[in-house]
């Protein structure tokens, strides 16, 4: 069987990662989610060591979809992404975490490349997140 | 003619921290008028952070000392501010790779720094950002500096001009009109990094 899409949830907030990933795994079996939130401290923020992990341990060999809640957790995502000189990991830019993840979740179950995922994505994309 | 050394950049890491501590409660009574009200913590912090790394460790530059800088201040500063400032510092590092910091090696560190600012925060100049700032250092360091006291009065009156626009971008934009006369704080703790970049530049300006 071929590995799926992974879905890092990047929050500022513990509980929403664990949250938000509790949601989304109802609708899955063998989906790789990893939650990067809260800062080391587990105070709120974001932290690139945690989104780095949680990429490593997301990437199953099909790439990796980050999902974010306010934007200088997607500042820390990019940050990740150049400093690990990451490939095959996408930012889903503009996309609210809790309905981007699920979505993200039930279409890497069914198979779909990161790509695919993406274009389904953009269906609600936000123009000013 | 070299003006920051690799000792200059760790005492310019150093009075960047004493800065942020002297100030932490103008900073958290900034941000929480437009903002969270975490930006005099995470400063603290992320500087705080900064300065134990680089304290007992010999570099062998300048450029050295603010890549360490960069990775430290994006990883631990939670907020908005980390990954900025780690950026900044970052394209800095990168611009003194291999090079004597003289004034025009500054000036294009800084530059860059400006530029790298403005494309993670996706923002443009008077959007009320601390790139306001990091962009008129920039634009300061072009010309022939007699008193290295003018980069940091540049910055005062950048602060000042901007303070009754309106912020779009970060947590402030949310409030739109009634960010007008507030004076953002991250564009507040640029200042105290350039003050502490001046007195450094004073100390060493031989």
């Amino acid at each position: 069987m071929n590995a799926k899409v992974g879905i890092v949830i990047i929050s500022h907030s513990l509980k929403i990662g664990e949250g938000v990933k509790e949601l989304a795994g109802q609708v899955i079996q063998d989906v790789p989610i990893e939650v990067a939130a809260g800062t080391t401290e587990n105070e709120i923020g974001t932290s690139i060591e945690k989104i780095q992990a949680a990429i490593e341990k997301a990437n199953k060999g099909a790439g990796a979809l980050l999902m974010y809640d306010l934007g200088s957790a997607k500042m820390n995502a990019e940050m990740a992404i150049e400093f690990a000189n990451n490939q095959d990991v996408k930012i889903a830019e503009g996309i609210p975490l809790v309905e981007g993840a699920y979505i993200a979740a039930v279409e890497s179950n069914m198979g779909h490349s990161l790509a695919e995922i993406l274009l389904s994505l953009e269906k609600i994309q936000l123009e000013n997140m | 003619m070299t003006i920051l050394t690799t000792d200059g950049a760790k005492q310019w890491m150093f009075s960047i921290k004493e800065r942020m501590e002297k100030n932490i409660d103008q900073l958290t009574a900034l941000d929480q008028a437009i903002g969270d009200g975490d930006h005099g913590l995470n400063m603290v912090r992320g500087f705080t952070e900064v300065s134990g790394k680089i304290n007992n460790v010999t570099y062998g530059s300048v450029s050295d000392v603010l890549k360490s800088a960069a990775m430290t201040l994006s990883a631990k500063v939670g907020g908005a501010s980390g990954p900025l400032y780690g950026t900044a510092f970052l394209a800095m590092s990168v611009v003194f790779q291999d090079k004597e910091v003289d004034q025009q090696v500054l000036k294009q560190g800084i530059v860059e720094a400006a530029e790298s600012i403005k494309k993670r925060g996706n923002v443009e100049l008077g959007d009320k950002t601390m790139y306001d700032v990091w962009f008129q250092v920039g634009e300061v360091l072009d010309s022939e500096i007699e008193d290295w006291n003018d980069v940091a009065e540049v910055c005062q009156a950048m602060i000042e001009d901007t303070r009754e626009l309106e912020a779009s971008k970060g947590r402030a934009s949310y409030l739109g009109n009634q960010s007008k006369g507030h004076v953002d704080p991250g564009s507040m703790s640029s200042f105290y990094i350039f003050e502490a970049l001046v007195e450094v530049l004073k100390g060493e300006k031989l």
